[in-house]
């Protein structure tokens, strides 16, 4: 029947537009769930339309920005004739052939699904996080960094996104505290060291967040010191959230295996996950490398075993 | 038919809000926020859609007194301007629907 498509798309990151690039050229006729506009890292084109300059993507010695990235990765995809949905499924079923992907009120069949839904960020989950956002509370540095010229800051993490925030922020503030639970950063040390030689930043250590402060906008933050719980008010005017990221995967949560921190569970070397015929790619499966071009790679691999599956299955 | 988006600056915005008998819907922006690009042409559409709203753009890199003014934090912001007045404000990337149930008292 000509309205089951050989495969449905679910995410648009490097990882489901590198998948969509690869079944568009196979002839499989892509859709591609790419989601919703926000301001989180949950949208269209993924955490790199929250970047600056990537750096570390081959094929583009001088970097290039995140944003522009994604945006060649659609062009590309679309150029073989992958189709896109700018929405997010609410609702799969992998129990019955062929599978159905359901976009608010319209139900799409189709013979295999990839799911590339990524991850996105943690947040502190304390009273006034949700009303501050956007002002003075910010989970993109890249987008709001600008508007705090001159101003004390503060980032909260410990890990390469924290740091390379604060960092990415010393342009605009005039100084970023790094409030970090533990007495050590996970960072990478190419970015510890940028973070360590930055006259600009203050790391203070053992330090959790335990109340935002702020009627019309960010006023300050209170520290408690993980060692001693004595607690401290740090004035601020704005505060950098980059404490981690959690797969987003409750859409499959009942049809499919998740490890204990809730990643997709996928076959070693390979992209299948338990049910044939649908497989998952980049940062929804990967708790390890999470990489731009780690993500890709793996998008490359469910669309191979994606379209290998169809000749095999003759669906 | 709809007009298309201005872009203003410091030097035209006062008098084009002003002189508007239609709310205007000014999208702060700037060239390096992913979120901004997202919604850019969400807002084409609806400027070519919805008579009863204009749509007028700020690049914060380029008026950051604009941007200062109305006490912009983060973007891409959404201000609506009523009678040369700030009357709704949002904050952040929306999908077309939600945004459109946003500003729905201005259509």
């Amino acid at each position: 029947m000509s309205d089951i498509r050989d495969v449905i798309i679910i995410g648009s990151g490097p990882a489901g537009l590198t998948a969509a690039i690869y079944t568009a050229r196979a002839n499989m006729g892509p859709l591609v769930i790419e989601g919703e506009p926000s301001s989180t890292s949950d949208q269209p084109g993924g955490q790199l339309m929250l970047t600056t300059e990537v750096e570390n993507f081959p094929g583009f010695p001088e970097g290039i920005m995140g944003p522009e990235l994604m945006m060649h990765f659609r062009a590309q995809a679309a150029r073989f004739g992958a189709e896109f949905i700018t929405q997010k499924a609410t609702e799969v079923d992998f129990n019955q052939r062929p599978f159905t992907v359901e976009v608010g009120d319209i139900t799409y069949k189709s013979h295999t699904v990839i799911i590339s839904t990524g991850a996105q960020s943690l947040m502190l989950g304390l009273p006034n996080e949700d009303r501050l956002i956007g002002h003075g509370l910010s989970t993109c540095a890249t987008c709001d960094g600008f508007f705090f010229k001159d101003q004390e800051i503060a980032v909260v993490g410990g890990g390469d996104s924290a740091v390379e925030e604060a960092t990415f922020l010393t342009r605009f503030a005039s100084k970023v505290y790094l409030v970090h639970r533990r007495d050590e950063l996970r960072a990478s040390k190419i970015m510890q060291e940028r973070a360590l030689n930055n006259p600009k930043i203050e790391i203070l250590w053992n330090k959790k967040v335990t109340e935002i402060q702020g009627d019309e906008k960010l006023s300050g933050i209170i520290l408690e010191d993980t060692v001693s719980g004595e607690e401290n008010a740090l004035p601020i005017t704005g505060l950098f959230i980059a404490i981690g990221h959690q797969p987003n995967t409750a859409l499959f949560a009942d049809q499919l295996d998740l490890k204990d921190n809730g990643y997709l569970v996928t076959e070693p070397n390979s992209s299948k996950t338990q049910v044939p015929g649908v497989f998952a790619c980049g940062d929804v499966q990967d708790d390890y490398y999470r990489q731009a071009i780690t993500a890709a790679g793996s998008g490359c691999m469910a669309a191979i075993d994606a379209e290998r599956w169809l000749e095999e299955n003759d669906a | 038919m709809a007009e298309g988006i201005t872009d203003l600056d410091m030097s035209s915005f006062d008098e084009a809000i002003s002189a508007s008998d239609k709310p205007v819907l000014v999208d702060f922006w700037a060239e390096w926020c992913g979120p901004c690009k997202m919604i850019a042409p969400i807002l084409e559409e609806i400027a070519a859609e919805e008579d009863a709203i204009q749509i007028a753009k700020v690049n914060v890199d380029d008026s950051p007194d604009l941007a200062r003014r109305y006490e912009i934090m983060s973007i891409p912001a959404l201000i609506v301007f009523e009678n040369g007045e700030p009357a709704k404000k949002l904050v952040g990337a929306k999908p077309k629907g939600a945004l459109l149930e946003e500003i729905g008292e201005f259509l």
